[in-house]
């Protein structure tokens, strides 16, 4: 079918030779496709691979340095989103492009043409959401809204402009597995309607579920393009990064011993008005041990984090135990002199200052526990010398000799937020989302990281949200969902359906909750 | 208290709370688009200056609040360009534009100190007007007063109900996603603050040309910051504009009844009662649980296209 139309009409949009420089950074190198009505076309490759910058381009967002785009065969060039929409392209983005403090309907009517009566717009809505099956309240705000909901308003969004070609960039990140699978249902309907799709993942099983050509681009280049249904996604994987991926490496058994994390029966309200409620918090991390915390964002996971560094302050000081000893209302350096270290999500801004130089960011956070301060003055010897073993161990690449932390990227950057706290031998270790953002050789060394310090003694509690890694290196794994925690179930005997049941707050603890 | 005179203190109310209206939904709009220009009390106190300037020369008071208008705008044009054009400081630009303001005001309104003109006529209709209690108060207003609350209407339904004012608001919520749907970001944002500036104008115009009508350097006397707080104190909302308005100006003139009363309370403390009050009320307000909900998210960030 394909092939007949390639003959016979130009394709809906082709590329040819596009290329994007941002100052001396080149982001898309000479990148040609082409996309046929009714085709899902995957774009793979890594974080930095240049793959949102080429969807920005075909959006009109962002201006080509060089190169041709042409709709139907056409030359065209885009002078902003308004004039790619009308060469019928629609775009659901990776980080919403939606407006907290209006509402769906309001979100919804902000991208219609601009005659558009917003009047009949509910009915729309209405008719939209019910022929996909994505309920929709057209008068919530959206920040009540969970991150599906969210999603369902910029496709909603999307096809109300009659899409005939629909850019999906990273879509299920943020999803629970039974949302995806709906988004799925939505997505193959579009494609039963002839609609073209432009899907952008690392997900290589969704590609390979979803669709019949893949183009996979690795530092800004087309490195090839392939039928993703032919190819196991560990090929996939080995055309993306350009070579195979070592994997984690544990040991065959683990002494569990004695817990070093406890936290019993914490409750927190949130300080911020779209935050979560921490209520009634209870688990215990032992020696050797990982512990995983699954859930979407912004169930209380920050909210969590916050409460065990000592970013804020317990009800109770027994909430919450290193070693036995209460530190509940222990500020964030005396649980650090206890032998905790926290590595926070936010990289950039929270667990390291952009602006200061890796020795200053190192001093930062280890000032009061290896003797870097003695009457009030650092020893910025020990300090450098300490750096330089952090960026030595973990294979920090950055340019020039002490760089401000904003200049490295985000892998290296993760690697050195956590090589520094790793470094010091901490007996417990709290990590929110590690490998959020992170290139997958730097993914790899961070978790090696984490499963070494464990089988040292160390207890290890890390949340994220991506379910590979949790069910890669955890012992055990708990879902927060709206402030709670379930109970922690051994990650051998659980299977990704039943975790991501209690992530949407269904599963069997979900309900008897609300009762 | 004979109703008359309860009548004229309530006059004296709505006459204090004018050019707080007047400049708080202004800035109101600013804001809603996501600036935040502190040089409120700049831009109304160069209108008051120019409009006086105005009106003195030409005799006309609609030419001179025409003059106020023209004189916000241009102030607030040159505070787009610095803030929006050139993505500088908000803040820093709009402290600035008030001691700008205050000064060149000084300047050019030296030749007009102590010149008096006839206050802007009140509006007199045949019966109405003469209604015992609430005849003056609700038909015998100044134009100015009626032209604040026809401008607090338009500005309530274009917010709510428009294409434009959904693009406002969305341009103030979140900038970049904006962009990201191709709203023209600056250009609203340009708009807004020259609207926000034509009022804080007007309102400094009003004071010279009704309130006490002759010009005298900084006698806008905070009234641009007061309105400034309005804003924060209506939570964004064009109608509670009004509300904290009124309430200011009812304090404003029941301390001066105060003084003429005196209770033997210094006469500083009780000139301070406004104030306290608008600060009293603020602090009530934000302790509330969905505190800074209606707050733009965006406000005061400077926005710069990437291309």
């Amino acid at each position: 079918m394909i092939n007949e139309r390639e003959m016979h009409a130009a394709p809906l949009l082709s590329l040819r030779g596009i290329v994007k420089r941002f100052g001396s950074f080149t982001a898309n190198d000479q990148i040609s496709l082409d996309i046929h009505e009714g085709e899902a076309h995957a774009l793979i490759g890594e974080n930095g691979a240049g793959k949102s910058t080429l969807v920005k381009i075909i959006y009109g967002l962002l201006e080509p340095t060089e190169g041709v785009i042409a709709f139907h065969g056409q030359p065209v060039r885009l002078a902003g989103p308004e004039a790619a929409r009308a060469q019928g392209v629609g775009m659901v983005f990776q980080h919403f492009s939606l407006f907290d403090n209006l509402t769906v309907a309001e979100n919804i009517a902000l991208v219609l043409p601009r005659k558009t009566p917003l009047s009949g717009l509910r009915d729309r809505i209405a008719e939209v959401a019910d022929r996909y099956r994505m309920p929709l309240d057209p008068d919530r705000e959206v920040w009540s809204l969970s991150a599906g909901e969210r999603q369902r308003i910029e496709i909603a969004r999307c096809l109300l402009q009659d899409p005939r070609l629909i850019i999906l960039d990273e879509p299920t990140s943020v999803l629970t597995p039974q949302e995806a699978y709906a988004l799925f249902e939505t997505l193959d309907r579009l494609k039963d309607e002839g609609r073209a799709l432009l899907y952008i993942s690392h997900k290589l099983e969704e590609v390979r579920r979803l669709c019949e050509t893949a183009t996979i681009l690795r530092l800004g280049r087309k490195v090839g393009s392939c039928d993703p249904r032919q190819e196991s996604s560990r090929s996939l994987a080995a055309l993306m990064v350009g070579s195979a991926i070592c994997d984690i490496r544990s040991p065959a058994t683990r002494d569990l011993g004695s817990e070093r994390l406890t936290v019993s029966h914490l409750s927190l309200a949130s300080e911020d008005i779209h935050g979560v409620d921490l209520d009634d918090v209870s688990l215990s991390v032992r020696c050797g041990e990982i512990f995983g915390i699954a859930g979407v964002a912004g169930n209380g996971q920050s909210e969590f984090f916050a409460a065990l560094s000592g970013e804020r302050l317990a009800q109770s000081h027994e909430a919450i135990r290193l070693d036995r000893l209460a530190v509940g209302k222990s500020d964030i350096t005396e649980r650090r002199k206890r032998g905790a270290a926290f590595v926070p999500e936010e990289r950039n801004g929270h667990a390291a200052a952009g602006d200061f130089s890796l020795t200053g960011n190192f001093v930062l956070s280890r000032h009061a526990t290896v003797g870097l301060i003695s009457r009030g003055l650092i020893h910025f010897g020990k300090a450098r010398a300490l750096t330089a073993e952090v960026i030595a161990t973990f294979d920090v690449r950055k340019a020039g000799e002490d760089p401000a932390a904003r200049t490295l990227s985000g892998g290296n950057l993760q690697k050195f937020v956590v090589g520094r706290e790793i470094l010091s031998e901490p007996k417990i270790l709290v990590i929110n989302q590690p490998t959020w953002g992170v290139d997958a050789a730097a993914a790899a060394t961070i978790r090696q990281a984490l499963v070494d310090l464990a089988a040292r003694g160390a207890a290890v509690l890390l949340i994220s949200q991506d379910l590979d890694e949790l069910f890669e290196i955890c012992d055990r794994i708990a879902v927060m969902h709206e402030g709670r925690l379930s109970k922690a179930r051994e990650a051998r005997g659980v299977t990704r359906e039943e975790i991501g049941l209690l992530m949407t707050g269904d599963g069997p603890e979900g309900s008897a909750h609300a009762h | 208290m004979t109703s008359e005179m309860f009548q004229l203190i309530l006059m004296t109310v709505v006459t204090a709370a004018t050019p707080l209206i007047l400049a708080a939904i202004g800035e109101l709009v600013t804001e809603r688009a996501g600036v935040l220009n502190l040089g409120v009390e700049g831009m109304m106190i160069m209108g008051a200056a120019l409009g006086f300037a105005g009106a003195y020369a030409s005799g006309s008071t609609t030419i001179g609040a025409l003059c106020g208008i023209v004189a916000g705008t241009l102030m607030a044009a040159l505070f787009g360009l610095l803030t929006i054009g050139l993505a500088i400081n908000q803040v820093a630009s709009g402290l600035a534009l008030t001691i700008f303001g205050l000064g060149l005001s000084g300047l050019l309104g030296t030749g007009f100190v102590g010149l008096k003109r006839d206050a802007a006529p009140q509006l007199h209709i045949q019966g109405l007007s003469d209604l015992p209690y609430m005849g003056e108060l609700v038909f015998g207003e100044d134009p100015f007063v009626y032209a604040a609350i026809l401008l607090v209407a338009g500005t309530a339904w274009f917010l709510s109900r428009t294409r434009a004012g959904l693009a406002l608001r969305a341009t103030g919520d979140n900038h970049q996603s904006a962009h990201a749907l191709g709203l023209p970001v600056r250009r609203t944002r340009f708009l807004a603050t020259l609207f926000g500036g034509a009022c804080a104008g007007l309102a400094g115009a009003y004071l010279t040309l009704a309130y006490t009508p002759f010009w005298s350097p900084g006698m806008t006397a905070g009234r641009g910051w007061i309105a400034l707080a309005l804003v924060v104190f209506a939570s964004w909302r064009p109608w509670r504009i009004v509300l904290g308005a009124l309430l200011f100006g009812g304090a404003t003139v029941l301390q001066l009844h105060a003084q003429a009363a005196s209770f033997g309370l210094p006469g500083q403390l009780l000139s301070a009662a406004p104030y306290l009050a608008t600060i009293v009320a603020l602090l009530f307000l934000s302790s509330g649980a969905r505190r800074n909900a209606a707050a733009p998210a965006a406000l005061g960030q400077p926005f710069i296209a990437p291309r």
